[in-house]
C-alpha cells in the first residue's frame, strides 16, 4: 500500500501544483485588480539603498502564475520519467506563490520586504530550536511532547537569571539548564520508569505552565525589577555580509541567539549524518537491539541525548526574553511547542527541512503583524489561515506517509 | 440533649458488641471478649492475625488514622477466612458496622483451616497485607496525598508570612512552622470549600453550592476527555481539541440565537449542530489520515490554528457570529429555548449538559467495551497489522474514531456555549479544555469511568483553584501543578513505591507462590498423618 507511492512518485504532486497554479491565474484574471505594489527592499538606514520594485499587479500576477505553470510543468515531467519531485521546486513554487498572493493583496500599498523577513528570522527562532530539540530526542527514541514545557522553562529562568545578574549571556546558560531539567524528568520517567512517553510529555507541559504561571504571578510580579527585567541582546550586525541588500539585515543584523541558531542548525544536521555521535544517536532510535548488541548503551546515550535536546529547546525559549519580550509573561510560549513538534514532523524528522517548515511557520506569525497595515482585500484571518492550511495540504498530499524513527516511544528493556 | 448523645453512644457501643460477638463465636472466641471495651478490639486484631496493640493505637486520636488503615487490613484478611469477596473490605472501610451486619449476621463460617504451619499463616497475612498497599488504588491515593505535599510546600515556600517568619527561624522556630501550617492548611480549606462543601454558609443549601460548581466545571472535561481517551484507545492523538470545540460552539451557539423554536426541537437541534460541527472538524482529520496517511498530530495543531482565524473571522462579521449592532467580536446572547436549563434552579450554576455527559461515559463505556465497533477500535489501538490480517477495515477505523471523538469534544464545546456562558461568546470559548481534556484522559487512563472520575476531580481543582485565589490570593496555576503531578505519579508506580518504601507487586506475587507451595507442603503433611 505504501510501498507502491515511495517506490514510484505518483500524479499526486504535480496535480497540487497545478491546481495551486491555475489557482493563482484566476485570482489575478477574475479579481481584475489594477494598480502598482511597491516591494521595499531597503529600509533607510542601510549603507546601500535598493530602489523598491514597483510591480504592476496584472503584468506581476500573470509571470508568476505562468512561472508556476511552469514549475508544475516540471513535476509532471519528473513523473513521466519516474522521478520525484526535488525538494527545491516546492520551496521555490511555494515561495513564489506567495509572492503572488502579496503583490495581489498589496496593490497601492507599500510591502516592507527585509522587514517581513527580517521578522520572520527572529519568530522561527524558538520554533527552529525546539524543532532541533525534538530532532535530537525523537531520532534517539524519545518522543518529546515537551517542547513546549522546556520553551517555557528556558524562557523563565533566562529571564529571572539574567534580571538578577545583568548578564543575558547567564541567562542564556541558565536556559539551556532549564531545558535540560524538564528534559532530565521526560528521560527518567520514560527511561528508567517506563511511562508513556506521551504521557510523560503532555504532563510535563502543563506542570511547566503551572509552576513559571504559579512563579510568575507569585514572586515575580512582586519585585518585578529585580526579578523580571532582563537585559536583552542587542542587535549585533556582522560586518561587510550585514551591507548586503535585502540578506544582510534579515540574516546578518539579528541578536546572538539567532546566529547561535545559524550555528546549531548546521551543527545538528552534520552531527546527526556524518559522525560517529550522530550514527549512534540513529542506531539507537531505529533499532536499539541492534544498537545494543554492538556495544552502544542504549539508554544512557537516549539519556544524555534527550537532555541535549532540552538544552537546545531551553535556548529558544530564552529567545523570547532575552531576544524578543524583553520580560517573563505567563503562557508567552503560546503553544510554539506544539509548531515545532509539527515542524518537526513536517520535516521528516530532518533538521533542515524541519528548520524550513519553521520558518514557514514563523513567516506565518510575522504575516500577522505586516497584513495589520493595510487593509488586505480578503479578511486577514484567511490569510493568517492560509500558512497552516498550505500545511495541511502538504502534509496530506506531498509528504504523505511520514515514517519517523522505528523505536521512537518504545521504551528499551535489556533482554 | 447530652443525655440523648449518650444513649446514641451506647446503642452504637452495644450494637458493636453484638456483632462482633457473633463473629467471635464463629471464630470459637468467648463472647464476653466482644463485650469488654479495649479488648474487643486487640481481640479484632489478634484474630486477623495483627498486633494485638495496634487496638491501643486507635484510641489515640489523631495516630489512629493509621490504626484505621491497620483496621481495614484486618478486616481483608477477616473477609477472606469468612469466604467473602474480598471487595466487602470497601464496606468497612466506608461503614465499619455494615460490614459487621455483614460479618457477624451472616451466614458464612469461619473456614475451618487446614492445620497450616506458623510459616503458612505468617505468609498469608503478610500477602494480604502487601495486596492492600501495593494494589492500583493505593498507588493513586498516594499520588494524590504526594501531589498535595509538593503544591503544599510551593505555596508555602512563596508565602510572604512564611518567609519573615523563617527570617527568624533560629530564635523562634514554632512561628515558622506555624506560619506554614496557616497557609497551607489555609490554601487547602479554600479549596475544599469552594469545590465541595463551604462550612461557612449557614444552610446546606448553600454549603454545598461549591460541590454543584464543581461538576459544572467538570461537565465539558469529561466529554473532551473522553474524545481525547476514545482516539488514544485508537492508537491516536487528538491535540485538535480547542479547534473542534471553537467550530462545534460556534455552530450550536449560532442555531441558538438565530431560530427561534419551542424548546423540545430547538435545544436538541443545538446541541446536534454542536455535535456535528465538532465530528466534521476531527473527521477531516480522519479521512486525511485513512486516505493520505498525514499525520493526526500535524493536522489536528494546523485546523486548531485555521479553527481560531475562521471564529475570529465570523465573530467579527455581522450576520455571522457577530451580535447585531456590536463592534466587538463577540456573539448575541443564547436563546433561552436552546439552552441547558439549571438542574436545581437558578441558585445554582449545574445544569443539565451535566446528564448528557453521564449519557455519554455510558455511551462511550458500550461502545468500547461492550460494541464490535469498540473491538475493532482496541485491535487497531493493540496492533494495527494485527487488526489488518484479522479482517479489520483499519483506515475506516481512524474516520469513524476521530468523527465519534470530534463529537464528544464538540460536546464540550456546546457545553460551554449553552451551560457555562450563556451571555454569549468570543474566541477563548474553549478556555483551554481542549488540551486540559488531554491530561484528564491520561489521568483516567483512557477508560471511560476512569475519565468521568478524573474529569470530576479535575473540575474539583478548577472550582475550588478560583476560590482559593479569591480567598488567599495563592494563583489558580498551582493547581496545574498539583493536577500534572498527581498523573505523572500515577504513571509510574515504581516511584511512588520508592517514595513510601511499599513492597513491589512482582515480589508479591513470588510470595503467593511460596504460600501455596507451603500450603501444598502442609497438606501433604496433614494426609501423611491421617494416613
Amino acid at each position: 500500500m505504501s510501498t507502491e507511492t515511495v517506490l514510484r512518485p505518483g500524479w499526486k504532486v504535480p496535480i497540487i501544483l497545478g491546481v495551486f497554479s491555475l489557482a493563482s491565474l484566476l485570482l489575478f484574471l477574475l479579481s481584475g485588480r489594477q494598480g502598482i505594489s511597491v516591494f521595499r527592499l531597503s529600509s533607510s538606514g542601510e549603507a546601500v539603498q535598493l530602489p523598491a520594485l514597483e510591480l504592476p499587479v496584472m503584468a506581476s500576477g500573470i509571470v508568476i502564475s505562468v512561472l508556476l505553470i511552469g514549475l508544475a510543468g516540471f513535476s509532471a515531467y519528473r513523473v513521466t520519467r519516474a522521478q520525484r519531485t526535488p525538494l527545491y521546486v516546492i520551496v521555490i513554487f511555494g515561495v513564489l506563490f506567495m509572492v503572488g498572493l502579496l503583490v495581489w493583496a498589496f496593490v497601492d500599498a507599500t510591502l516592507p520586504v527585509t522587514g517581513l523577513l527580517t521578522g520572520t528570522v527572529a519568530l522561527s527562532a524558538p520554533i527552529i530550536y525546539g524543532a532541533l530539540g525534538g530532532v535530537i530526542s525523537e531520532r534517539v527514541g524519545v518522543v518529546n511532547i515537551a517542547i513546549e514545557g522546556q520553551l517555557l522553562a528556558g524562557a523563565f529562568t533566562s529571564a529571572v537569571v539574567a534580571s538578577v545578574t545583568r548578564n543575558p549571556f547567564l541567562g542564556l546558560g541558565a536556559a539551556m539548564i532549564a531545558g535540560m531539567l524538564v528534559s532530565f524528568v521526560l528521560a527518567a520517567f520514560s527511561i528508567k520508569y517506563l511511562v508513556d512517553q506521551v504521557i510523560v510529555g503532555v504532563v510535563l507541559n502543563v506542570l511547566v505552565l503551572g509552576l513559571t504561571s504559579f512563579f510568575f504571578s507569585q514572586v515575580l510580579s512582586e519585585d518585578k525589577q529585580l526579578l523580571n527585567s532582563p537585559p536583552r541582546f542587542d542587535k549585533l550586525p556582522i560586518p561587510f555580509l550585514s551591507d548586503i541588500p535585502v540578506i544582510g539585515p534579515v540574516l546578518f543584523n539579528q541578536t546572538v541567539i539567532i546566529y547561535i541558531m545559524y550555528v546549531a542548525v548546521a551543527l545538528v544536521y552534520y552531527g546527526l549524518f556524518h559522525t560517529k555521535w550522530g550514527l549512534r544517536v540513529r542506531a539507537v532510535g531505529e533499532h536499539p537491539t541492534a544498537a545494543d548488541t554492538v556495544g552502544i548503551a542504549v539508554n544512557r546515550t537516549r539519556f544524555w541525548n534527550v537532555s541535549l535536546a532540552g538544552a537546545v529547546a531551553g535556548l529558544g525559549g530564552a529567545f523570547f526574553t532575552l531576544g524578543s519580550v524583553g520580560s517573563f509573561q505567563k503562557e508567552m510560549t503560546a503553544g510554539l511547542g506544539f509548531i515545532a513538534l509539527a515542524a518537526v514532523i513536517f520535516g521528516r524528522w530532518d533538521p533542515i527541512r524541519a528548520t524550513l517548515a519553521a520558518l514557514l511557520f514563523g513567516f506565518a506569525t510575522n504575516l500577522q503583524n505586516v497584513l495589520g497595515i493595510i487593509g488586505s482585500p480578503i479578511p486577514s484571518e484567511f490569510m493568517l489561515m492560509l500558512p497552516y492550511i498550505v500545511t495541511i495540504i502538504a502534509v496530506a498530499g506531498l509528504v504523505g506517509q511520514v515514517r519517523g524513527p522505528a523505536a521512537a516511544g518504545k521504551p528499551y528493556v535489556k533482554a | 440533649m447530652i443525655a440523648l448523645w449518650i444513649v446514641l453512644a451506647v446503642v452504637l457501643y452495644a450494637a458493636h458488641s453484638f456483632l462482633l460477638s457473633r463473629l467471635y463465636e464463629k471464630a470459637d472466641l468467648p463472647v464476653s471478649s466482644a463485650w469488654i471495651p479495649l479488648y474487643n478490639l486487640w481481640t479484632f486484631f489478634r484474630l486477623a492475625g495483627l498486633s494485638g496493640w495496634w487496638a491501643v493505637v486507635a484510641v489515640i486520636p489523631i495516630v489512629n488514622i493509621v490504626a484505621y488503615v491497620a483496621a481495614i487490613v484486618a478486616a481483608y484478611v477477616i473477609g477472606v477466612r469468612l469466604d467473602r469477596n474480598p471487595y466487602w473490605t470497601v464496606l468497612f472501610g466506608v461503614c465499619p458496622l455494615a460490614w459487621l451486619i455483614m460479618a457477624g449476621l451472616g451466614r458464612s463460617e469461619w473456614r475451618a483451616e487446614v492445620p497450616e504451619n506458623g510459616e503458612a499463616r505468617d505468609l498469608r497475612i503478610r500477602l494480604a497485607v502487601r495486596e492492600v498497599v501495593s494494589g492500583n488504588a493505593m498507588i493513586s491515593v498516594l499520588a494524590v496525598v504526594l501531589a498535595i505535599v509538593v503544591g503544599g510546600a510551593l505555596i508555602a515556600a512563596t508565602d510572604e508570612s512564611v518567609q519573615q517568619a523563617a527570617g527568624y527561624f533560629f530564635s523562634r522556630p514554632l512561628d515558622t512552622v506555624q506560619a506554614i501550617w496557616d497557609s497551607v492548611a489555609g490554601a487547602y480549606t479554600a479549596l475544599f470549600q469552594g469545590s465541595v462543601y463551604n462550612f461557612r454558609r449557614d444552610s446546606f443549601a448553600d454549603g454545598i453550592k461549591p460541590l454543584t460548581d464543581t461538576l459544572m466545571f467538570a461537565t465539558p472535561l469529561i466529554v473532551a476527555g473522553l474524545g481525547v481517551g476514545l482516539t488514544f484507545r485508537v492508537g491516536m492523538f487528538n491535540i485538535g481539541g480547542r479547534g473542534q470545540m471553537l467550530i462545534a460552539a460556534a455552530a450550536a451557539g449560532w442555531v441558538s440565537f438565530t431560530f427561534d423554536l419551542p424548546m423540545y426541537i430547538h435545544l436538541p437541534l443545538a446541541v446536534l449542530a454542536g455535535v456535528v460541527g465538532g465530528a466534521v472538524w476531527a473527521g477531516i482529520v480522519g479521512v486525511l489520515k485513512a486516505r493520505t496517511g498525514a499525520h493526526e498530530v500535524i493536522v489536528t495543531i494546523m485546523l486548531n490554528y485555521v479553527a481560531f482565524y475562521l471564529i475570529q473571522w465570523m465573530l467579527r462579521t455581522p450576520g455571522l457570529l457577530q451580535a447585531p449592532g456590536s463592534n466587538n467580536p463577540k456573539t448575541p446572547p443564547m436563546s433561552d429555548t436552546a439552552i441547558f436549563p439549571a438542574m436545581f434552579g437558578a441558585k445554582y450554576s449545574l445544569h443539565w449538559g451535566f446528564v448528557l455527559t453521564i449519557a455519554a461515559t455510558a455511551l462511550v463505556w458500550w461502545l468500547l467495551s461492550r460494541s464490535s465497533l469498540g473491538f475493532q477500535f482496541r485491535a487497531v489501538g493493540e496492533n494495527p497489522s494485527a487488526a489488518r490480517v484479522a479482517g479489520i477495515n483499519v483506515k475506516m477505523m481512524y474516520v469513524y474514531a476521530m468523527l465519534i471523538s470530534g463529537g464528544l469534544v464538540g460536546l464540550a464545546g456546546v457545553s460551554q456555549v449553552l451551560g457555562t456562558v450563556k451571555t454569549g461568546f468570543s474566541d477563548g470559548i474553549d478556555a483551554g479544555i481542549g488540551f486540559d481534556a488531554i491530561t484528564v484522559a491520561l489521568l483516567g487512563r483512557s477508560k471511560p469511568w476512569g475519565i468521568f472520575g478524573a474529569g470530576i476531580l479535575f473540575g474539583a481543582f478548577k472550582a475550588g483553584g478560583f476560590s482559593m485565589q479569591a480567598a488567599e490570593g495563592i494563583p489558580i496555576d498551582i493547581v496545574l501543578v498539583v493536577q500534572s503531578m498527581i498523573v505523572l505519579f500515577i504513571a509510574a508506580p515504581p516511584l511512588i513505591r520508592a517514595i513510601f518504601r511499599l513492597p513491589n507487586p512482582a515480589r508479591t506475587l513470588a510470595l503467593a507462590q511460596s504460600l501455596s507451595a507451603a500450603q501444598a507442603a502442609t497438606v501433604a503433611q496433614t494426609k501423611q498423618e491421617v494416613a
